[in-house]
């Protein structure tokens, strides 16, 4: 039934979710450089604010009053789309991520398959954005994302399917309801479909050690080269809100999402994604790069294999 | 019967890619900028162009005294001043046979080790760099490489030009307590390479990108006349400092690290092992250092005898040489600088067969080319 409660409820959990994904990103953004800076024997940023906690802030400021410059002989509707493709399905994805135990956008009951349907179209805005630059180390960048993101979508989701599996359903909330006793990620079939999960994850999200698409030794900046102000803004956002998804994905599927004792659900459930965010800006700040082969040999005949075997044991093991 | 003209026919038109790595691109040491043919990530050419530093240093020369042209020595190979200091002066000295104190020779070993080991800590950081580990090494070296230049800021007072070894000596003697600071920083610097050994060398990711790739046969590194840590990543054993020593070299026990594959890896383990051997020579050195006034009294302006000079020093690229010929003058007739960089870049385009985007970043960073000793 659409009432205008209804309606009120959407607009007042959809600005949530749009405060809550800008509060988080500039965060993670400012976070990431605190943890790059401590491991690179570095302060990071110091001036604006304790710590440069408001040092987002004066970047956000920056960007949005910067001059948008469109290369020229750029593909216009193309390079003018692009920076959406890539936001839209990330902030979509929030729609069935639970928080809490009622905090929750909206518990569609084939919620994984939502998040699994709406996170693929990322893909087609980082290659649009390479396509559209009129730029041939944007192109290159955007031809190796597509092939990056397609490749490790197969491991990302059949390690996914091995949890629904066990639990039953396709449900997010139910799937953490599954986790009262004990976290999938200490069932040893579910823990090597999790490593399995957040491995084809970071690949999924350009992150290094497989940051290949934006690989700034090699390409200068990839498929974003040539977009400035708030376009490139929107690529920043994207990127760490997709980083805060994919974290709070595995919180959810692997963790025991929202669960915990004594703290209210919605603080076990950013603690739980706030580490793992950590782990992967660990991992990030410390490896080389892997090369485009190497990364594409590792996914088709590494990690589809081993989730192949896993989930036909899960499925052996559930008969 | 006629000729029938089959062609393979494709559905598809494709032709190659041709891509402008720098002058302004993150990888290229400088203004170094190759002009690659792609086919997709493959690469079928790479063609280096030189000569965006081109500052006419060796015309400049002509209408400099011997002792006015040492400042630009250290704009040569602008992160091994020293070497660069040394292999002049030292060229200098032949040509008007001027001997040197021995408590210069041991002062010069000294400085020119500790610059070698700052050399190889920028080459190895900027190649992890190239490989894509986030600068997080490169931060690690240059934390290193600070005390190397705050010992040599002390010294001389400089922290990147320092023209320090002077034509009969060294500028000035070596400052009260600085042999302390050069025994701490020995012991500290020992440790950190095997934290080098830890978050690099044998990291799983790091081999797969650096083993076999960019392999540079003996034959073809002789013929180029790679020289350094290149050449004896490709297993000739060949260092000046044991074959033709110069200063005290041959009274110092080290060993000459050789590679075994001449692979990217090898060329950068060659040069975390040089570091090693370098600690050991500059301890020997402090050890029996000599006493006395390091300077010998020389005029500001030296007038050789006509005549020629060539000298060659192991630079931590390679063999640095000089070549003046003096017309009996205060200004040298003409002057060629030998860069190491130069042959090693030379070699580039034989090292690319299979290569991809990312091995081309690879192979130019393990090669560590320096472009302002290739543009002089």
């Amino acid at each position: 039934m659409f009432t205008l409660l209804n309606l009120t409820n959407m607009i007042t959990t959809g600005i949530a979710v749009l405060g809550f994904i800008a509060i988080s990103a500039m965060f993670l953004i400012w976070w990431e450089r605190k943890v790059s800076a401590h491991i690179q024997t570095r302060l990071g940023p110091m001036r604006v604010g304790w710590h440069g906690i408001l040092q987002s802030v004066a970047d956000a400021i920056k960007l949005l009053l910067k001059e948008d410059i469109r290369p020229a002989g750029a593909d216009k509707l193309v390079w003018w789309l692009a920076p959406f493709f890539v936001v839209v399905p990330s902030v979509m994805a929030f729609a069935t991520i639970p928080f809490g135990k009622t905090l929750i956008p909206k518990d569609l009951n084939i919620g994984v398959l939502y998040i699994l349907a709406v996170s693929s179209v990322c893909v087609l805005g980082v290659f649009m954005a390479g396509w559209g630059s009129n730029n041939k180390y944007s192109l290159l960048g955007g031809i190796r994302a597509a092939a990056q993101i397609i490749s490790y979508e197969v491991p990302l989701i059949l390690s996914m399917i091995t949890v629904v599996m066990y639990a039953n359903t396709l449900s997010m909330q139910k799937i953490v309801e599954s986790q009262s006793h004990s976290w999938n990620i200490l069932h040893p079939n579910l823990a090597l479909a999790g490593l399995i999960y957040i491995t084809s994850a970071t690949a999924e999200v350009n992150r290094a050690p497989f940051d290949i698409p934006e690989a700034e030794s090699e390409l200068v900046a990839g498929f974003h080269t040539e977009y400035s102000g708030m376009k490139f803004a929107m690529f920043f956002i994207g990127e760490y809100t997709n980083l805060f998804i994919i974290s709070a994905i595995a919180t959810t599927l692997f963790f025991g999402g929202w669960k915990g004792p004594l703290l209210p659900g919605v603080i076990w459930f950013l603690i739980k994604t706030y580490s793992i965010i950590y782990i992967l800006m660990w991992i990030r700040w410390t490896f080389p790069r892997l090369r485009v082969d190497q990364l594409m040999g590792f996914a088709w005949k590494f990690l589809t294999p081993i989730s192949f075997l896993n989930l036909a044991i899960a499925g052996w093991l559930l008969l | 019967m006629a000729d029938l003209d089959i062609k393979e026919k494709k559905d598809i038109f494709t032709e190659e890619f041709l891509i402008n790595m720098g002058p302004q691109h993150p990888s290229t040491h400088g203004v170094l900028s190759l002009e690659l043919k792609l086919d997709g990530e493959m690469v079928l050419e790479c063609t280096p162009h030189i000569g965006y530093l081109h500052r006419s240093f060796e015309k400049l020369a002509e209408n400099r005294t011997y002792t006015q042209f040492i400042p630009f020595t250290d704009r040569l190979d602008y992160v091994a001043s020293m070497n660069n200091n040394l292999g002049y002066c030292m060229a200098v000295e032949n040509l008007l046979k001027l001997d040197i104190t021995d408590r210069a020779k041991y002062i010069r070993v000294i400085v020119a080790e500790l610059n070698r080991i700052a050399s190889h800590l920028i080459a190895i950081g900027t190649f992890a760099q190239d490989l894509g580990a986030f600068a997080t090494p490169l931060f690690y070296c240059f934390r290193e490489r600070e005390k190397i230049v705050d010992i040599f800021n002390e010294i001389c007072g400089n922290r990147l030009t320092y023209n320090y070894i002077r034509i009969g000596g060294v500028q000035s003697d070596l400052p009260k307590g600085i042999e302390e600071k050069i025994k701490n920083f020995i012991k500290y610097m020992r440790s950190k390479i095997d934290e080098y050994d830890w978050l690099l060398t044998y990291n799983v990711i790091f081999l797969a990108r650096a083993k076999n790739i960019g392999l540079l046969r003996k034959d073809i590194a002789i013929n180029y006349s790679v020289t350094g840590p290149n050449l004896r990543a490709s297993g000739v054993k060949r260092d000046l400092r044991k074959d033709r020593p110069y200063l005290v070299y041959d009274k110092f026990e080290f060993n000459v690290p050789v590679g075994v594959n001449g692979d990217a890896w090898d060329r950068y383990k060659v040069r975390i092992e040089e570091m090693r051997q370098s600690l050991k020579i500059v301890e020997q050195a402090l050890g029996s250092l000599p006493q006395g006034d390091p300077t010998v009294k020389t005029g500001r302006v030296h007038k050789p005898a006509a005549g020629e000079a060539y000298f060659r020093t192991e630079n931590p690229r390679g063999e640095l040489g000089f070549y003046i010929v003096s017309d009996g003058s205060a200004y040298p007739y003409r002057l060629k600088i030998r860069a190491p960089s130069f042959s090693n870049l030379a070699v580039l385009p034989e090292l690319i067969k299979d290569a991809k985007i990312a091995d081309i970043v690879c192979i130019s960073g393990s090669l560590d080319i320096l472009m302002g000793e290739i543009d002089r």
